[in-house]
C-alpha cells in the first residue's frame, strides 16, 4: 500500500510543480524556491511529518522534502539544546544529500567535458 | 506625418508581437505536461521507496533509510546527466524529474559540467550552485524562520 501512496502523493506535488511553470511566469528556479519554503511552511505546522508517515517515499523524495529536513533539523537540536540549535541544526538531516550533489558536481565535472 | 505612421506601424508590430506570444503561450500542452509530471514524478517516488526498503534490510531504520534513498537518487541523476542522457529525460518528463531530488542534483552537475570551461575554481566551484543555490538560501532562511516561531508558540 505505501507503494500507491508513494505514488500519488510523489507524483501529486510534481504535477503541482509542472502547472507553475506552465501557468505562471515563474522560472523552474523559482517553482523549485517555492516548493522548498512550502515544504518548510507546511513542516513547521506539522503537517509535512505525519505526510512523510504517510506515504513514505512520496513526501521525502520531492524537493518539498528538502524544507521538511531543514526545518526538522533545527527544531530537533532546539530541543536538544536550547536556542543555539536553530543555527546548529538546520544542515544536520540535508547532510548527506547536500555533500553527494557537491561531490557529484565536482567529479563528474572532472570525468565529463561540456558540450560543443 | 511620417513620424506619426512610424508610431503606427511600431504598435501594430508590437500588437502582433503580443497575439503571436500570446499564441506561443496557448501552444503549452498544460494536461499532457501535468500528466507526465504526475506519472513519472509518482514512479521516481516508488523507486524511491524500493530504495528506503532497501537500505532497512541493510540495517537502516525507517527514519535513517531516507537519507542514502535520496543520497542514491543523487548518484544517478548525476551519472545520466554526466553521460548526457538526463537531457533527454528531462525534456520529456519536466517537473516529474525536476521536482524530486533528481532535478536537484541534475542541476548542480549539470552547471559544474558547464562552466568547467571558465576553469575549476571560478567555474566549477563558484557556478555549481548557480540554479540550486536558490533552493538552498530560501530553506535555510524558511527553516530559521518557522525555528524562531516554533520556539516562541511551543517553548522549546
Amino acid at each position: 500500500m505505501i507503494f500507491l501512496y508513494a505514488f500519488l502523493v510523489g507524483g501529486i506535488i510534481c504535477a503541482i510543480g509542472q502547472l507553475l511553470m506552465d501557468l505562471t511566469p515563474l522560472t523552474p528556479a523559482h517553482v523549485l524556491t517555492v516548493l522548498v519554503v512550502s515544504g518548510g511552511i507546511l513542516s513547521g505546522l506539522g503537517i509535512y511529518g505525519p505526510l512523510v508517515k504517510w506515504s513514505g517515499a512520496g513526501a521525502s523524495v520531492p524537493i518539498t522534502s528538502f524544507g521538511h529536513q531543514l526545518v526538522q533539523g533545527a527544531l530537533s537540536e532546539m530541543a536538544m539544546v536550547g536556542w543555539y540549535g536553530v543555527i546548529g541544526g538546520i544542515l544536520d538531516f540535508t547532510s548527506s544529500g547536500i555533500t553527494a550533489a557537491i561531490l557529484m558536481g565536482f567529479f563528474s565535472a572532472l570525468v565529463f567535458n561540456p558540450k560543443g | 506625418m511620417g513620424s506619426s505612421k512610424a508610431k503606427q506601424r511600431q504598435q501594430l508590430q508590437r500588437k502582433d508581437y503580443q497575439r503571436l506570444s500570446a499564441q506561443k503561450r496557448l501552444k503549452i500542452p498544460v494536461a499532457r505536461n501535468t500528466m507526465v509530471a504526475f506519472v513519472v514524478g509518482g514512479l521516481v517516488s516508488v523507486l524511491g521507496q524500493v530504495l528506503i526498503f532497501l537500505y532497512m534490510r541493510l540495517g537502516f531504520s525507517a527514519e535513517q533509510a531516507a537519507s542514502p534513498m535520496v543520497a542514491t537518487l543523487i548518484v544517478i541523476a548525476s551519472v545520466l546527466t554526466g553521460l548526457g542522457v538526463w537531457d533527454y529525460i528531462g525534456q520529456f518528463a519536466g517537473a516529474g524529474v525536476g521536482v524530486p531530488v533528481t532535478g536537484f542534483a541534475n542541476s548542480i552537475v549539470s552547471s559544474a559540467i558547464e562552466f568547467k570551461r571558465e576553469g575549476y575554481i571560478l567555474g566549477v566551484g563558484g557556478r555549481m550552485f548557480q540554479l540550486a543555490g536558490p533552493v538552498i538560501v530560501y530553506g535555510v532562511v524558511t527553516a530559521l524562520v518557522v525555528g524562531i516561531l516554533h520556539g516562541l508558540v511551543r517553548g522549546l
